[in-house]
């Protein structure tokens, strides 16, 4: 059975989470969109944290009969690991959207030297 | 009085030039400016060649970002009165009398044509979009305190107050919702008329599929949170 303490200690981290990420959309340090995986995170953590007898089912299914709180880990992992992957994605598209630009910036400056526009200075 | 229609256009080629030939036909006063929002076939092209001045995203940003784009256009040059049609021909140029006249007499900083205002209107959407709208409605005429039937209504007249206010902050993805909260927060007044909209003859619906649960997440959470938001400043005209 998963000791109270553990699932207390982890239903503040979790609520923590969810409140620091709404801090963050509210004062527009972070978007919407980048901020529903972690969102989802901490939901299922705060479920599966205060919800003991789910966590000790689930930890059952798995074959974990010593800790069941070696669930939250796993789980939390798991999430952590979504949410790395959907970054790598996101800091591709990034770069190259960047590189366009800079190549656009970089066209556009040949053009205004040629019409006689200053450059911009480096 | 000036004013300019903003047509956000991505690989809308089979459509755009009618859309601009019907918007000169309609009234041929309103300059046209269309956002193309890095599209890879020809819209920017027949756009211009349809008369329209075109002003292309060297990528995709998403509609908010692209209408965003056509609101510090009108800023840019002093634009009175700016109006918002979809490069898909779904909205109809005859009806922008309705759109623009509320504008005109001061009745109203930002004016949106609603689909649903009169029942006796031909749009019926398929069941799960009806659900979605009557949620986004239901939501939104709480948080404005005000009745609103079209949330996701792109079809829309502005006056300077409300290019001030666009162009200095616009919501990303799916705009509209948020968008419409937005302008009643900054105290704009906001107005809805009936109008008609077509089917669309090119091109599907952005949201579809397993992007309408992220549509209804991302746009519910950003109206929750931004009841909490600071306010932000209209831009000053240049």
């Amino acid at each position: 059975m998963t000791p109270l303490r553990v699932s207390i200690v982890a239903s503040i981290a979790s609520v923590l989470l969810i409140l620091i990420v709404l801090e963050l959309i509210r004062s527009r340090r972070l978007r919407e969109r980048y901020a529903l995986l972690w969102l989802a995170t901490g939901s299922v953590l705060l479920v599966l944290s205060a919800w003991r007898g789910g966590l000790n089912t689930i930890a059952g299914w798995v074959g974990i009969s010593t800790y069941p709180p070696a669930v939250l880990f796993a789980v939390a992992i798991v999430f952590i690991l979504l949410v790395l992957l959907h970054y790598s994605t996101v800091i591709s598209r990034l770069s190259d959207e960047t590189m366009i630009l800079a190549q656009r910036v970089a066209l556009l400056e040949e053009q205004a030297a040629r019409e006689g526009e200053p450059v911009s200075p480096r | 009085m000036r004013g300019i229609a903003i047509v956000p256009a991505h690989n809308e080629a089979g459509a755009i030039g009618g859309v601009i030939a019907e918007i000169r036909a309609f009234d041929p006063g309103l300059d046209v400016v269309v956002i193309d929002d890095g599209s890879s076939d020809a819209t920017a092209e027949l756009a211009a060649a349809a008369g329209a001045a075109v002003v292309r995203l060297p990528f995709n940003l998403g509609i908010g970002g692209a209408v965003q784009t056509g609101f510090m256009y009108a800023l840019r040059h002093g634009y009175d009165v700016a109006v918002r049609l979809d490069g898909d021909g779904q909205h109809d140029p005859t009806e922008l009398p309705k759109l623009i006249a509320p504008v005109l007499r001061g009745e109203a900083d930002i004016v949106v044509g609603s689909r649903f205002a009169e029942t006796r209107d031909g749009y019926r959407p398929p069941l799960a979009r009806r659900a979605g709208i009557r949620f986004f409605a239901g939501l939104v005429s709480l948080l404005v305190r005000q009745r609103v039937t079209d949330t996701t209504s792109g079809f829309q007249a502005l006056n300077r107050l409300g290019i001030r206010l666009f162009a200095a902050d616009y919501p990303h993805d799916y705009p509209e919702v948020e968008a419409t909260v937005m302008v009643v927060r900054h105290r704009l007044r906001l107005l809805e008329v009936p109008v008609r909209m077509r089917e669309r003859e090119h091109g599907t619906s952005s949201i579809s599929g397993l992007g309408s649960a992220y549509y209804v997440l991302k746009v519910t959470l950003a109206l929750l949170v931004g009841i909490f938001r600071r306010r932000v400043t209209p831009l000053e005209e240049a």
